[in-house]
């Protein structure tokens, strides 16, 4: 009878090890060039590629929300395109802020990365021509994690300049809430 | 990337110092090997050697050797003496490195990234300074004084033939000083491992004659060169509407980010990428297309475009001499 649970036993911790090992890999994974044309999504505004655009973002969430590098990447990136400008460090400034539970178009990866592609009304400029792909997932990624909606083992725990906030891999999940837009004003009611 | 890298052809004071002391060194510790060696060598000579006809060595106490203190004495005594030599030799070498007079000092603020370096040539008056990269010019016999800063992680700087190694560290600030009395083209290169890329971040030190450091120091404040022909215009108006202008700064044009190398004089480089790649027409299009094929890990993303957008945009970065 010992000798099956023993048996079992060392099954189970292989399994984990194997399980624990492989998601670090995912971790850790740096790919140098960008995914191939294909598995993307489209910069068109339509309603209809949008939905086709977030269906198929979900095939790439855990490429970026899962890899540390592409969540850190998206950090100096917010840096290096002055998205501090306007939503300073998350808690928003003429932008909205970005690490609560309010998210006026949706909180998911997709729908971020169309915000950051073709930008908002009242402000929020489009990236989309401006920029590689690979680099407004990695924003996403980066958006996501200061609302603690990426996983918290790839979200960054340090800042270069002084830390003004909790890190971003200790934020609380914000649940996300989409709401609607003033139609006068673009803000959320 | 090509220029001087050596250690043992000094091409200013601060280079022939550390010169001197490494000949001081070399000498002395040549002398102490020797002398080892020999000693040694005389002693497994001189050891006794048991023959068939000997008696076997049973005596419980062991024998006394009577030359054995006095080889220690002399031997401690020795090393003593050349330690502390050595040690007055780089004492000597360290005031002179630091007594290097700074009067009418050229000010250059470099500044390290991972892989490339950012310099720029302070001024008394901002219209007067500019940025450069990877590429420093220098008047010979004129003191240049770097004042050394790190943008991400420790990175160092090396130019064997005119100086030694000092760190970058961020958040701090750190001073070399150097001179270089011999024209020449002298390659540095990072000497503390930064990343992927530590290796391919090289930097070229061109020491000038006076007159022809003032004539580049000239054409660097320019701002850019307008495009001529069409392709040229046609490359500008890639510039100014792809991601390049994210974070490169043509002075004169509407790219003005300040997170990669400045590339209003561009042409006027021999090497893009810290040393990466030949500055040809050719290979700066492969560069644009696709810059992680020659230095995978760096900041610089691959842009989808067509060839001859490529082509148009190479022909106009050529163009800024």
């Amino acid at each position: 009878m010992s000798s099956r649970f023993l048996d079992r036993a060392l099954v189970l911790a292989v399994a984990s090890v194997g399980a624990l090992t492989s998601s670090g890999c995912e971790r850790e994974a740096r790919d140098f060039l960008p995914p191939k044309p294909g598995a993307e999504v489209g910069h068109a505004a339509s309603a209809a590629a949008s939905a086709a655009a977030i269906a198929s973002a979900a095939a790439m969430v855990g490429r970026y929300e899962h890899n540390a590098h592409a969540v850190s990447a998206g950090k100096r990136l917010w840096t290096w395109y002055n998205c501090s400008g306007c939503h300073a460090n998350g808690g928003g400034g003429s932008g909205p802020a970005l690490m609560d539970d309010v998210w006026i178009y949706g909180g998911d990866a997709g729908t971020i990365y169309l915000t950051i592609a073709n930008g908002r009304p009242n402000g929020m400029p489009a990236f989309g021509s401006r920029i590689p792909k690979d680099q407004i997932w990695q924003l996403a990624a980066y958006v996501r994690s200061l609302a603690g909606l990426a996983s918290a083992d790839a979200a960054p725990n340090r800042d270069d300049a002084f830390l003004t906030r909790t890190p971003e891999s200790f934020s609380d999940s914000q649940k996300p809430e989409t709401v609607k837009p003033s139609a006068a004003t673009g803000r959320p009611q | 990337m090509n220029g001087v890298h050596d250690v043992l052809s000094p091409a200013g004071p601060q280079a022939a110092t550390l010169y001197q002391l490494w000949n001081v060194m070399l000498v002395a510790c040549t002398v102490v090997f020797v002398v080892t060696i020999v000693a040694l060598a005389i002693a497994v000579w001189r050891a006794p050697r048991a023959t068939e006809r000997a008696k076997p060595d049973l005596d419980p106490h062991p024998r006394k050797v009577a030359t054995l203190r006095r080889s220690v004495v002399w031997g401690i005594a020795g090393s003593s003496v050349l330690l502390l030599v050595l040690l007055l030799a780089s004492f000597v070498a360290d005031r002179a490195l630091s007594a290097l007079p700074l009067a009418n000092a050229v000010r250059i603020d470099l500044v390290g990234h991972q892989f490339w370096w950012e310099a720029r040539y302070e001024s008394h008056s901002p219209e007067l300074t500019f940025s450069t990269a990877n590429e420093l010019h220098v008047p010979v016999g004129r003191p240049v004084l770097v004042r050394l800063r790190a943008d991400d992680v420790i990175h160092s700087f090396w130019v064997p033939s005119l100086s030694g190694k000092k760190d970058l560290i961020p958040g701090r600030e750190s001073t070399i000083a150097l001179r270089a009395d011999r024209a020449g083209t002298y390659r540095g290169q990072c000497a503390e491992f930064c990343g992927y890329q530590h290796a391919q971040m090289a930097l070229v030190v061109v020491a000038d004659p006076p007159a022809d450091y003032e004539r580049w120091q000239a054409l660097q404040r320019e701002p850019a060169r307008a495009p001529e022909t069409a392709q040229e215009r046609r490359g500008l108006e890639l510039v100014e509407q792809t991601s390049c202008a994210m974070c490169h700064a043509i002075h004169g044009t509407r790219a003005r980010a300040r997170r990669a190398p400045d590339l209003t004089h561009v042409a006027s480089r021999g090497w893009l990428g810290a040393g990466a790649v030949e500055n040809t027409p050719a290979l700066r299009a492969e560069w644009i297309a696709n810059a992680q094929k020659f230095k995978p890990g760096i900041n610089m993303p691959p842009l989808d475009a067509a060839p001859d957008d490529l082509a148009a945009m190479s022909a106009y970065l050529g163009s800024l001499r």
